[in-house]
């Protein structure tokens, strides 16, 4: 393997590490949303998030690519495969940050919500300063963890042809009739990536672990 | 839209034959890795010290490669060592390897929590080797890990969809071809997610099942 096909795998890293932040910023927000409607009940929206929740959650990523890249073009939406490659992994991971989201909205203690009303705070306010300080610090090593996941789901988007890490390790294999090191090496770029976001989650859970509820 | 739909209905038989294959490959996958899962558990509770930290190495280097990556080193690495593999049991060869690492943590996590008491009240009833593994021990394991080797079980059925791009004849590879002969993508990929809907449904519904029964034998 020559230093020039070492280069295009670290190409590929910054690829899938920039459509996984791009998905996850995406993503994260949008599951917040979903959380949300099904928390507050909103009539009509809140079982549409639930089907869209368990039917998300069962999609295969690939799937889900094919389905965004290849059906959107057909009914008049132009999209390029980044783009495809983006909403698939936002689409995906806001089904299973929903559920995170929501699980810390129903473990939310009521007495505050009761004594905030009691002082006179609108929804929006109670949400926006006594609600959603303390709920991201007891979701966020959930939401990392899921996060790891999505580096690893990320190889799906390889299917459409975004040069990503797999994609490359295929393209050099291919070009240089070998493709056991190109893969190994990806494999270890991928271990390495990991790992970082499992440190994280580790330093998550040691900051804000047994900080959520009442304190 | 309707032509859509009929020539779907038209070509209903191949994906019947992908939705078959992701099933085979699944359960025959998610089987064989609940056996060697079993054996990796007894590794990662074994107290010699240099088996134990090996069998955690491996596994949880196992747990961080994404799986299509795996499936490319089985498939296109191998052969380099002289194992080749068609894409079928190449496919399948990658399911097993991958999930026995999450099998054994699932196994490894309600091994360590089993209460003694059962197992000392069934020595004491004169049960012991296979008899009290087979009788006492094994089911108190599968019945608590039935919700978790559930949804690894979903995770298989989705990580079957990877298995297109080494070409093995499963769900997704079935739509793609259909939808690359008559051009109609939106209604065969749905078409294929709402059958792997419907399998995850199965499966949960399964756990609903075994749930019960392992409440009533509480």
């Amino acid at each position: 393997m020559t230093f020039n096909a070492f280069l295009s795998l670290l190409h590929g890293a910054g690829v899938t590490v920039s459509v996984s932040m791009a998905g996850i910023a995406l993503g994260v927000p949008f599951g917040l949303v979903l959380a949300l409607l099904r928390w507050r009940r909103v009539p009509l929206l809140a079982p549409l998030t639930t089907v869209y929740v368990s039917l998300l959650r069962s999609t295969p990523a690939v799937t889900l690519c094919l389905l965004i890249f290849f059906a959107l073009p057909v009914i008049g939406i132009e999209i390029d495969a980044l783009s495809a490659a983006i909403a698939t992994l936002a689409l995906n991971t806001a089904a299973f940050n929903c559920e995170i989201w929501r699980s810390g909205l129903t473990s939310f203690p009521r007495e505050q919500v009761e004594a905030a009303r009691t002082f006179g705070m609108s929804g929006t306010l109670i949400f926006r300063r006594i609600i959603f300080p303390q709920l991201w610090r007891t979701c966020l090593p959930a939401l990392v963890n899921e996060m790891t996941l999505l580096i690893k789901s990320s190889t799906a988007i390889a299917v459409i042809g975004v040069a990503e890490i797999t994609r490359a390790a295929i393209r050099i294999g291919a070009q240089t009739y070998d493709p056991l090191p190109p893969m190994l090496v990806a494999t270890g770029i991928y271990v390495v990536l990991v790992l970082v976001f499992v440190g994280i989650q580790r330093l998550t859970e040691r900051l804000y672990g047994q900080a959520g509820g009442a304190r | 839209m309707i032509r859509d739909v009929s020539l779907i209905w038209q070509n209903a038989d191949r994906l019947l034959d992908g939705l078959t294959n992701t099933v085979i490959l699944s359960l025959v996958g998610a089987t064989l890795a609940l056996v060697f899962g079993a054996l990796v558990a007894i590794a990662l509770m074994a107290s010699n010290r240099a088996v134990r930290l090996t069998s955690r190495g491996l596994v949880d280097l196992m747990r961080c490669v994404p799986f299509l990556m795996l499936v490319y080193l089985v498939y296109y690495g191998l052969p380099r060592l002289g194992l080749r593999f068609d894409s079928w049991t190449a496919g399948l060869v990658a399911i097993v390897i991958y999930n026995t690492a999450y099998m054994a943590e699932i196994i490894r996590g309600i091994w360590s929590r089993l209460e003694r008491e059962t197992i000392e009240a069934g020595i004491a009833f004169g049960f012991h080797g296979w008899k009290l593994v087979a009788r006492i021990v094994m089911p108190q394991i599968f019945l608590a890990a039935a919700p978790m080797i559930g949804n690894q079980l979903i995770q298989i059925i989705k990580d079957t969809a990877f298995l297109t791009i080494i070409a093995v004849p499963e769900l997704t590879h079935a739509a793609n071809s259909i939808q690359a002969q008559y051009f109609i993508p939106f209604a065969t990929f749905l078409s294929a997610v709402l059958l792997y809907w419907a399998l995850c449904m199965v499966v949960e519904l399964g756990v609903f099942v075994v749930e019960r029964i392992a409440e009533k034998r509480r």
